[in-house]
């Protein structure tokens, strides 16, 4: 028998239970990616929502969602993200003050409010989809990609190809301009 | 039905022998070091000094725990947790032996490619939080050298997934029963053990802790236990770069006669004292070399590994 802490074995309560605190948490950090001063601390928090969000995917049986959503997200976009906001310097405190007044808030707390009145209204009216969706596994996933939606991976992959080759020119440039 | 107490049992046996093990290795390290620079090393405590890495962590211990005061406190504290924690997680997924592992995750490759990713975090965090120009010089260096790295780390053990048909690691062990991986996939494995240097900040890629130009690197703000973490954290990431390379490579516990434990023991020691060899006998890069060497180099290698791979996996197949 193959022994595992945290597969989908454990009663049902405890499952809920545990998608209720990383739900809780990811929340709570984005709530403070939005109203936290200093950027960098800011993108920390929004690395634990990230964390929080795989948690959440891998209770819901999409374990390769978890897993690629450490992988690229907490990992290499925030990665480079902090590399970038490291870079401003601690004067970036300062700006953010400025930037963060009272009225930059109506126009995402408006947008928000639709959200929540759609939440609202599917929680109102029982039309929600049970936790338990159907495990969708890394074969079927790789199946559907490659399958019936080769068209779009295809044209990620050329969408993707400008932008290296770009990155490419920009950074040659540069090089040569430091010689 | 778990079974809570073997899985706690699994656990602590684990922990604590990683933990063992770390300590152990620094000795290790500094008297094969010495045996092959031609002195002697720390030989005085214990048979053969052995008991070394006990007195430095007891003298760790009692050292006074500075923060300095330009330091982003919260973080500054935190960065070292993440360090140890990131490489313990990751030894959740090792499977030691048949059935000796805390959890057999479909996605154990991924796993561990995400914990590697996010150790990252500690060595950024750690230098950024210093506020001192040379950890954040030594932190923007790992920036770019693990982003680097961990890009064809991925890559390069993809070729032993697609041989074994799993991202299951007591799986790809299994399925080197009768050949191991090394054979077939003798560039992934290079590509990988280089990428894993790499992402341990190891000779010749410790450029993020250049002690000649940086300081410490990333760590020179963090005295006492702080700077000790990091310290066992670095021990325990060239243990678990050994002990993957085991597996994904070199037939985790399959060998004949011995117990297969201990055969993993034994592999892990091999590529233990490789890594140290590495480092007592290669200089460091220069950064751009580095740089270059991965993406120009090392990055096609496990490209072209994996088409290859690829290639030849789904001709068999048909």
């Amino acid at each position: 028998m193959r022994l595992s802490l945290v597969a989908p074995v454990a009663r049902d309560w405890t499952m809920e239970v545990l998608f209720y605190i990383a739900a809780a948490v990811t929340f709570l950090a984005t709530l403070r990616v939005i109203t936290h001063l200093h950027p960098v601390h800011a993108l920390l928090y929004l690395v634990v929502a990230l964390i929080a969000l795989a948690l959440i995917f891998y209770l819901l049986g999409a374990q390769f969602a978890a897993a690629l959503e450490i992988i690229i997200y907490g990992g290499a976009i925030m990665v480079l993200f902090i590399f970038v906001v490291m870079l401003l310097g601690p004067l970036a405190v300062e700006r953010e003050k400025a930037w963060l007044t009272p009225t930059a808030w109506v126009g995402p707390s408006i947008l928000a409010l639709v959200l929540l009145g759609e939440v609202g209204y599917l929680i109102a009216t029982g039309d929600h989809t049970s936790m338990a969706v159907a495990e969708p596994r890394q074969k079927g996933i790789s199946i559907a990609l490659y399958g019936p939606y080769i068209i779009g991976v295809e044209l990620a992959s050329m969408l993707l190809l400008p932008g290296l080759i770009g990155a490419y020119h920009l950074g040659r440039r540069l090089s040569r301009e430091g010689r | 039905m778990i079974d809570w107490s073997h899985t706690a049992l699994t656990i602590a046996v684990i922990l604590g022998s990683c933990l063992t093990l770390a300590g152990m290795m620094i000795w290790l390290e500094r008297r094969l070091l010495g045996v092959w620079q031609e002195r002697y090393g720390p030989n005085r405590l214990g048979p053969g000094g052995c008991l070394q890495s006990l007195a430095d962590m007891i003298k760790i211990f009692t050292k006074e725990d500075w923060i300095p005061p330009f330091a982003d406190k919260a973080v500054f504290v935190i960065t070292p947790a993440i360090v140890v924690i990131t490489a313990l997680m990751s030894f959740a997924v090792v499977p030691v032996a048949p059935d000796f592992v805390v959890a057999d995750l479909n996605v154990g490759v991924l796993f561990f490619l995400a914990m590697s990713s996010l150790a990252a975090y500690s060595v950024i965090i750690g230098g950024w939080a210093s506020n001192n120009k040379f950890a954040f010089l030594g932190s923007l260096r790992a920036i770019a050298q693990l982003l680097s790295y961990e890009v064809f780390m991925g890559i390069s053990l993809m070729g032993a997934v697609l041989l074994a048909g799993s991202f299951n690691l007591s799986d790809i062990v299994e399925a080197q029963r009768h050949q191991w991986f090394v054979i077939p996939q003798f560039f992934g494995f290079l590509c990988f053990f280089m990428a894993g240097l790499a992402e341990a900040h190891r000779t010749p890629f410790d450029m993020p802790e250049a002690e000649a130009e940086l300081v410490a690197g990333y760590h020179s703000e963090y005295s006492g236990m702080k700077f000790g973490m990091f310290f066992v954290g670095e021990y325990l990431s060239i243990l678990l770069l050994s002990a993957m390379t085991v597996i994904l490579f070199f037939g985790g516990w399959h060998g004949p006669w011995l117990p297969p434990a201990v055969w993993f023991a034994l592999k892990m020691f091999g590529f233990i004292v490789l890594i140290i060899l590495i480092r007592a006998t290669w200089p460091r890069f220069r950064f751009d070399q580095l740089l270059t060497f991965g993406w120009k180099i090392v990055m096609p290698l496990a490209l072209i590994n994996l088409l290859l791979t690829g290639g030849i996996v789904l001709w068999k197949a048909t």
